[in-house]
């Protein structure tokens, strides 16, 4: 075999979108000039860039995940609940965050795998309750106030020996993007990717595929959780803080070439499809766009980014996805 | 009951196994929980020393489901040929204003308003099947992508309520004939003639074969892209339809009238609560309708009980993937059968 540079299918066309846009920030705004301006960006895309990296597990493994949204607000509001401005109880909220956002990946995947509940069905029902319950449960508005410490991972910035000034999301998210890179090399990543692309063929060749897509499940929770401590501290409580957000993690998976119903795509990809849609808004932003404007324009561009992929790709798509639909269409065995 | 099964010859057991099936099918599972519903509802509401089914109730429940029963109607049609819309809800809010303004309060122009927003709704449709079929995107994103633009154009153009409905044309939001009201009964008629759209017409049997398997339905001769691209404009007419019906009732048109309700994800709620499968190929309009209903009547209870706003998204939610599992064990059960046999 011969070498060929470590890409995997797909990512080349966002990485180009991705490079365009930073040209374009670099000619439209003076901020940047200097590394600060990309490292403000970034501080401000990590939490989509977390929720993109949640998301491509369980879309890589087939299913999707509508109930991040409505997790990172219960996350925020459940904190500040808590929390109330005791400094005290920072540690073990975040704990509690983190463990909530596990248990509630736990529970759609349980359901997913278990009961036999479409994904798209079972994290719509969890969005609901999430929703409902967080309410129900501040009598309808978020009381109470984060801490200082608390809001450090969203905003503040640690002091690192050669770069400098580093926000701690930039470094969250490094540590994250690398722990998921190397994950998916692995053989339980590579298998995540095959429950996707061939459920029964991986079911036949002896892999747990219920584990397997409950694992996308639970590491999409935990990383929702993630997201809503550093947007917690980023942006401070509010109750529409996670408003849509599973649409934009969805978004920017695709836009990074991930393919909807699984089975192709990297994970470095959906992160940089998250940068490449903040990049995108922060150049419209720029260019005096009206913000209104916002969602027409990254709605043209993801219905022309999957369109390019599934027609570029089109006839090597074919190719795969033919042997696929028939294999679904055999018999049962008797 | 499975022993007489096994032992039974094959000819007996294909004899009993429809019987069985049309016993316990979805749509008699909805309409049961509905009756339940009805009755528990009538039961607590009944211990607060109201009534549930009074006239008042029944108007409530009515006219709560229109227009999630309009949205449902269409949204059943794409989810059975394998697709889905998520560009309802903003195209609601986009056909309300259209028809709001262009009747501008006049009597003569409630015909024309009414058209032109039939007319754009098809058109998006229109967009959304092309869109999925010519440029092959997926439908989730490619719907996804349509409702975002409906959105700049609405957020760029709109800040509130606009337009003006003239006085004639509220009458098909107001009126009634006895407890029922007008939409509701024009709402089930779109309904039956869905019903007999898609299980007595050959462009109906066309939807369920493209919902089943794409390729097969390819192979056999069905025109595919043209079912998808039929669903999709019959899906945002329906919408369209909502679009009026709730401009009919606000006396104006609102930008935001159908992402408030959530028309988007909750017309998938109740298309799957109603037994439609997600993936298509399965269900119908009647079993949408029972999905469309227990919504509205656990709604109506309740309100009725004054019970937290809140804790209703939590109670859906939880009804709604209940019953997908519920139905899902059903068919495992099925398929187990058949593979024995």
């Amino acid at each position: 075999m011969t070498w060929r540079p470590r890409l995997a299918e797909g990512t080349a066309p966002v990485l180009v979108v991705l490079l365009l846009l930073l040209v374009g920030l670099a000619i439209a705004g003076p901020a940047y000039d200097e590394p600060s301006g990309y490292l403000a960006l970034l501080k401000r895309a990590a939490p989509l860039m977390i929720l993109a990296i949640g998301q491509y597990f369980v879309i890589v493994s087939g299913g999707f995940d509508l109930s991040v949204g409505a997790l990172v607000t219960a996350g925020v509001v459940i904190a500040a609940r808590l929390i109330d401005g005791d400094e005290a109880a920072t540690t073990w909220v975040i704990l509690l965050v983190l463990g909530f956002g596990l248990l509630v990946g736990l529970v759609n995947g349980l359901i997913t795998t278990k009961l036999l509940v479409p994904s798209f069905i079972v994290t719509l029902g969890m969005l609901l309750v999430l929703d409902g319950a967080t309410f129900l449960w501040t009598d309808g508005a978020p009381r109470g106030a984060l801490s200082a410490g608390f809001r450090t991972f969203g905003r503040g910035a640690l002091d690192v020996p050669v770069l400098g000034e580093v926000p701690w999301s930039v470094l969250i998210l490094s540590a994250i993007l690398v722990a998921a890179a190397l994950f998916m090399r692995s053989g339980t990543g590579r298998a995540l990717v095959a429950v996707g692309d061939n459920e029964a063929a991986v079911r036949l060749s002896g892999g747990q595929v219920d584990r397997l897509r409950l694992l996308g499940f639970v590491l999409s929770g935990l990383l929702a959780a993630v997201a809503s401590i550093l947007l917690g501290g980023f942006a401070g409580v509010s109750a529409q803080v996670g408003n849509g957000l599973e649409f934009r993690a969805i978004t920017a998976v695709v836009l990074g070439g991930v393919l909807l119903g699984g089975g192709r795509g990297s994970v470095v990809a959906a992160a940089a499809g998250a940068l490449s849609l903040e990049a995108l808004f922060t150049l419209l932003n720029l260019l005096g766009v009206s913000g209104a404007l916002e969602s027409a324009v990254q709605g043209l561009i993801i219905i022309a980014a999957v369109a390019y992929a599934s027609l570029g790709g089109g006839l090597r798509h074919r190719l795969r996805s033919r042997p696929k639909q028939r294999n679904t269409a055999q018999p049962a065995p008797s | 009951m499975s022993i007489l099964q096994e032992k039974a010859a094959p000819a007996d057991r294909t004899a009993i196994r429809p019987g069985v099936r049309s016993r316990l099918t979805p749509v008699v599972i909805v309409y049961l929980a509905l009756v339940t519903l009805l009755v528990v509802g009538s039961v607590l509401v009944g211990m607060r020393g109201e009534v549930l089914l009074d006239q008042a109730g029944i108007l409530n429940i009515l006219t709560r489901s229109t227009a999630l029963g309009l949205v449902a109607i269409g949204q059943t049609m794409v989810i059975l040929t394998g697709s889905l819309d998520l560009s309802v809800a903003y195209l609601i809010g986009l056909t309300s204003l259209l028809a709001a303004e262009t009747m501008a309060g006049q009597d003569g122009m409630v015909v024309p308003g009414v058209l032109l927003a039939l007319a754009v709704a098809a058109a998006v449709g229109l967009v959304n099947g092309l869109v999925i079929t010519v440029l092959r995107a997926n439908a989730f994103i490619a719907t996804l992508g349509v409702a975002l633009i409906l959105r700049g154009y609405l957020e760029n153009n709109y800040t509130g309520p606009a337009g003006d409905v003239p006085r004639s044309f509220q009458h098909l939001g107001y009126d009634r004939i006895g407890p029922l009201p007008v939409a509701a009964l024009l709402m089930l008629a779109v309904a039956a003639l869905a019903w007999w759209y898609l299980s007595r017409t050959r462009p109906g049997y066309h939807m369920y074969a493209v919902g089943g398997d794409i390729e097969v339905a390819r192979l056999s001769g069905v025109p595919t892209r043209r079912v998808v691209v039929t669903a999709h404009v019959l899906c945002s007419v329906a919408a369209g339809l909502t679009g009026i019906y709730l401009a009919s009732r606000l006396g104006s048109g609102a930008p935001y009238v159908g992402t408030d309700a959530g028309y988007d994800l909750e017309s998938i709620a109740a298309v799957v609560l109603g037994g439609t499968l997600l993936a298509g190929g399965r269900g119908g309009v009647v079993g949408t309708i029972g999905g469309v209903l227990i919504l509205a009547t656990l709604d109506t209870i309740f309100d009725d009980l004054a019970v937290d706003p809140f804790f209703k998204d939590v109670v859906r939610g939880v009804v709604l993937v209940t019953a997908v599992a519920l139905y899902a064990r059903r068919m495992m059960a099925d398929r187990n059968r058949g593979r024995l046999a």
